[in-house]
């Protein structure tokens, strides 16, 4: 039987926290579970609209932890992050899905968390802990506690940052898999180069390989052509009704190239 | 099990039901409330045909805890006609043959008019776009597109 506990906020609702509880978002995970019958008895949720703040400053944005796909599409200063919320789910899932809520979906979900990963943006827990790199929350998810914002560098030039969702059902389909690049460049050499994958292991995940193929390099035929090769390096895609493993390494480094290949013609 | 009363407003009119622990909003309409036009697809937000607006916006009420919606405006099909008066929506539909079973139209109508309050003259792209959440397995979307173009380019009947 599912109880329901309401706190004003998110620290009150963290003491009433253990092992039988599960946070309750956007709803679009719990719920389902909850329909399912397999969701953890107790469920608490946080009334605080601080939740939905989106606050910008210098460098960096803070997302409150419930903010939606939709606030994201509605804020200016996130126009970097439009091309990846609008590729979430469809209307009513954006309305509902949180930024938050992304990091904890079970593959093959997960596509705006895979572009945080890229970014290199943290995810800042309830209390006086302090953030951590979405990468390290990312291998362990369990015992990650509540969140209540997420801190996203802001790319200095916007072209530095590329994503791609390659989907076989269009505009509304399940990933294959995605693909998140941030590639700062310094007098035209790849300076600090993170790729992450969605869909292509249980969490979004980088990818090492391409990552060394580009770092220092010109974002030229020569550099895409190494990173293509490289793509799964290191990965073990699992398969699933959407794609198999060996398809989804297949065409891992296809996809990679064209986004590469896009973001070094801008 | 203790239940919680919910107080809201239903296509503009106010209401009060309990929600039972746990219940999501599509089951709550249909039996606490009694509005039977959002349906149960999958109740695992795929397929749309739950769809109703909270405060304006289109939400899986399959997905929405029952107790999350109180003091705020719940919108379904069932308040898409003016009394008699169908939605231009509505006569679009028909005159299209925008419904074979018709199990998805109440979903398709609330994302349709949600669409057309926010963007009276979208384009085909967004149209798709707007009903991409919405699975219908008879038509093959053309009728339903052909219908809510109609609307939004004032052909269809009045």
């Amino acid at each position: 039987m599912t109880t329901v506990e309401t706190y004003p906020t998110l620290a009150e609702a963290a003491r009433a926290m253990g092992g039988d509880a599960v946070y309750l978002g956007g709803g679009t995970l719990v719920m389902r579970a909850v329909n399912e019958g397999g969701a953890a008895p107790r469920l608490l949720r946080v009334t605080d609209p601080a939740l939905r703040e989106i606050r910008a400053s210098g460098d960096t944005i803070r997302l409150g932890a419930g903010v939606t796909m939709a606030d994201v599409l509605a804020h200016r200063d996130l126009a970097f992050l439009h091309a990846v919320a609008r590729l979430v789910g469809g209307p009513q899932v954006r309305n509902m899905a949180t930024v938050a809520g992304n990091l904890f979906a079970a593959h093959p979900y997960g596509d705006f968390a895979a572009a945080l990963l890229a970014l290199g943006a943290r995810a800042l827990p309830e209390g006086q802990g302090s953030a951590r790199g979405v990468e390290e929350l990312l291998r362990d998810r369990d015992r990650a506690g509540l969140i209540a914002a997420i801190e996203v560098p802001r790319p200095r030039d916007p072209r530095a940052f590329g994503f791609r969702k390659v989907s076989r059902v269009k505009p509304k389909g399940v990933s294959v898999l995605s693909i998140a690049a941030c590639l700062p460049r310094e007098s035209g050499r790849i300076r600090g180069a993170r790729v992450a994958f969605g869909a292509m292991g249980p969490t979004p995940l980088r990818a090492p390989g391409a990552e060394r193929a580009l770092e220092g390099q010109n974002l030229d035929a020569e550099s895409i052509d190494r990173a293509a090769a490289a793509a799964t390096e290191g990965l073990s895609p699992p398969t699933d009704e959407i794609a198999t493993e060996w398809y989804r390494r297949e065409v891992a480094g296809v996809h990679l190239r064209r986004l590469l290949t896009e973001m070094g013609a801008s | 099990m203790a239940k919680t009363p919910v107080n809201f407003t239903l296509n503009g009119s106010p209401r009060s039901a309990f929600a039972g622990p746990g219940q999501n909003l599509l089951d709550f309409l249909r039996r606490e409330v009694g509005d039977l036009t959002p349906k149960f697809g999958c109740g695992q937000g795929t397929c749309g045909a739950c769809t109703v607006t909270i405060d304006g916006a289109t939400h899986l009420s399959c997905l929405v805890l029952a107790e999350s919606v109180e003091g705020r405006a719940i919108g379904t099909a069932a308040g898409l006609p003016d009394g008699a008066t169908l939605d231009p929506l509505q006569e679009a539909f028909m005159d299209h043959f925008a419904a074979q079973c018709g199990y998805c139209t109440p979903g398709m109508l609330v994302s349709a008019r949600a669409l057309l309050d926010a963007n009276p003259r979208p384009s085909r792209d967004e149209v798709i776009e707007a009903i991409s959440g919405n699975l219908c397995r008879c038509t093959g979307y053309e009728p339903i597109i052909a219908a809510i173009l109609a609307v939004a380019e004032g052909r269809a009947r009045a």
